[in-house]
């Protein structure tokens, strides 16, 4: 949302972020002659959203932690009278054999796709950057990735990746390489859902990386041309040193929405086989949602670390975006 | 042709070819929802549907068109609720100075680092316990929560962008501060509401986490988990498959054609300094 996005939300995602730093901060000297009344207004616009965040993410936040420090059953869990177990939850998990690797792939899985998503979407930035024809419409077909529904993307790179009858094994069959079982292959797993990732998280890199590329005074390649610097020397001493606030915001970014991929894990491997492909996302969801007998509490446990995990780069992200806007 | 001329081109093939690299998962889905059942396991694959089919998109209209409908009115409510939420929250932060707004626009912030997971863990407790599971209205609601932080970020940023000489003349009017918003900010904020429905549309119809926690097995069941479904259940019929997964990408590719300038803004707004 993604997402991303993302992220989305992949989000992208997801793509989302301090667009309210744009307004322009009050001046402290005025900040004594708020009139009540304005004051009165200004709460009762804002009266639904903040009685939204109370119930939609405070309270669910809230039975999260709850669920993580009780002993539930699903018998308890319709009832709600669980003991109260405190920190047993988080020790069970962390004494899990799934923990370590749980962990490194969580690790390998961010690091991994932040590498290639930048260095992919910068190249592609700087070379879309040329302005030549087509440049933009082409610019705006890469977008397609990021806009399509995780599921949609998941599905299509499984049958992609699928064994005996995938393009992706066609093709290095083509070139004589042997059948890789991409998705059925603890060694495999990973890098499949990894390649997967890279590719939809390209196009926000893309977007974020142009804009900032596109603010950069062409002015100063002309000087650098005048100079005798070939390209390779403008992009090094120019461009890459230039686009540094930039970079560090569309990392951080991406590092909080690849923390929390799911969607295509799950539906490419369920984080299999033998657990090859877990991250702490998918162990969550596994525990709360994906066996017959549900661990509500070790899954909201595992959550929960996933949210302190989030929550820490997240504060590293509005710092830096609160320095750049000072700047 | 002169040398730079050739060089524009040179740089055009190779933009085409980058393109056609990146966007051919998504020529292979079509391609496989074109392919005979017959023709789908065949070494090597057909590189296009000479021989093709449309009896997945069949399938389709015959099984999917619920999933399809269900996902329509979740996604038209969640835009409806986001904006109605972020549009006035966002009018209050950008020209209202509330104290104490700061605060909260650092809670909108960290609101979007929190993983989908652990929400639809925390809303599964509670809609258990309501009888909201597998409802409709639950599920818009969760939905929302992908969008309404984002969106009261665009609307700030996009309404401290009204001249503030405009509300005071409507002010000396003797206008209420709800007829202002009303009648002179929303109107003023068409290309943020359209951002802002846009991506509220688009996120709740992809959800898949907060629809397989929330809404699985019941009577309503968004597309995302119609193709779910399909992937668990006959692993044969790829081109039923990748036919739902051409259907369900319609709102995207329209979007991107209709309204490809409000998205490249979505993305980038905030993430690069003006």
């Amino acid at each position: 949302m993604k997402q991303t996005t993302h992220p989305p939300d992949h989000r992208p995602a997801d793509v989302r972020n301090g667009a309210a730093h744009a307004a322009p901060p009050p001046a402290r000297g005025r900040r004594r002659r708020r009139p009540p009344s304005t004051q009165w207004a200004a709460w009762g616009f804002l009266a639904p959203v903040t009685l939204y965040l109370a119930l939609f993410y405070a309270y669910p936040l809230y039975r999260n932690l709850d669920l993580s420090l009780r002993d539930y059953t699903v018998r308890s869990f319709v009832q709600g009278d669980a003991p109260f177990t405190g920190l047993a939850n988080y020790r069970k998990v962390f004494d899990d054999p799934t923990f370590a690797p749980a962990l490194l792939h969580t690790a390998l899985f961010t690091a991994v796709c932040l590498v290639f998503q930048y260095a992919i979407g910068l190249a592609l930035a700087v070379f879309f950057n040329q302005n030549f024809r087509l440049s933009a419409t082409l610019r705006a077909l890469f977008l397609v990735p990021w806009l399509l529904p995780l599921i949609v993307s998941a599905s299509t790179w499984s049958w992609m990746l699928n064994s005996e009858s995938g393009v992706v094994n066609a093709t290095l069959h083509a070139v004589g390489i042997g059948p890789v079982n991409w998705l059925t292959s603890p060694s495999w797993s990973l890098t499949s859902v990894i390649i997967a990732n890279i590719w939809i998280g390209v196009p926000f890199n893309l977007v974020v990386l142009y804009s900032g590329l596109q603010s950069i005074p062409a002015g100063l390649y002309e000087a650098a041309a005048l100079d005798g610097a070939g390209s390779w020397r403008r992009f090094w001493s120019i461009t890459f040193p230039l686009l540094r606030p930039v970079s560090a915001i569309t990392l951080l970014l991406g590092l909080v929405y690849t923390l929390k991929v799911f969607d295509i894990i799950w539906i490419m491997t369920k984080g299999g086989p033998a657990d090859s492909s877990t991250t702490f996302a998918t162990w969550s969801y596994q525990l709360g949602f994906g066996n017959l007998l549900p661990a509500f509490g070790p899954g909201a446990a595992v959550g929960n670390l996933l949210v302190v995990a989030a929550l820490v780069f997240g504060l590293v992200y509005v710092r830096v975006q609160r320095k750049q806007a000072l700047s | 042709m002169s040398r730079s001329r050739r060089r524009t081109w040179l740089k055009t093939t190779i933009g085409v070819v980058l393109t056609g690299v990146m966007l051919f998962p998504v020529y292979w889905m079509l391609n496989v929802s074109l392919t005979r059942d017959q023709n789908m396991r065949k070494s090597p694959p057909d590189l296009l549907p000479l021989h093709g089919t449309l009896a997945g998109y069949r399938t389709v209209l015959d099984e999917q068109l619920p999933y399809l409908g269900t996902s329509l009115v979740i996604g038209l409510g969640t835009v409806l609720l986001t904006v109605l939420l972020s549009a006035p929250a966002g009018y209050a932060l950008a020209k209202l100075r509330p104290r104490g707004g700061g605060f909260l626009s650092f809670v909108l912030l960290a609101a979007q680092m929190i993983p989908g997971i652990i929400m639809a863990m925390g809303f599964y407790a509670i809609y258990l316990q309501l009888g909201l599971l597998q409802s409709v209205p639950g599920l818009i609601v969760a939905d929302s929560t992908l969008a309404v932080p984002f969106a009261v970020l665009i609307f700030t940023a996009f309404m401290s962008g009204i001249p503030g000489e405009l509300i005071q003349a409507a002010q000396m009017d003797g206008a209420r501060a709800l007829r202002t918003f009303r009648s002179i900010v929303l109107p003023m904020s068409r290309n943020a509401v359209v951002t802002v429905s846009l991506f509220a549309f688009l996120w709740s119809w992809s959800d898949f986490v907060f629809a397989s926690t929330l809404a699985n097995g019941g009577a309503h069941e968004p597309i995302t988990l119609g193709i779910y479904h399909y992937i668990g259940n006959n692993n044969q019929q790829w081109n039923a498959i990748m036919a739902t997964a051409v259907v369900a990408s319609l709102p995207a590719a329209v979007i991107l054609v209709l309204a490809q300038r409000y998205v490249a803004a979505g993305v980038t707004a905030g993430a690069v300094k003006d």
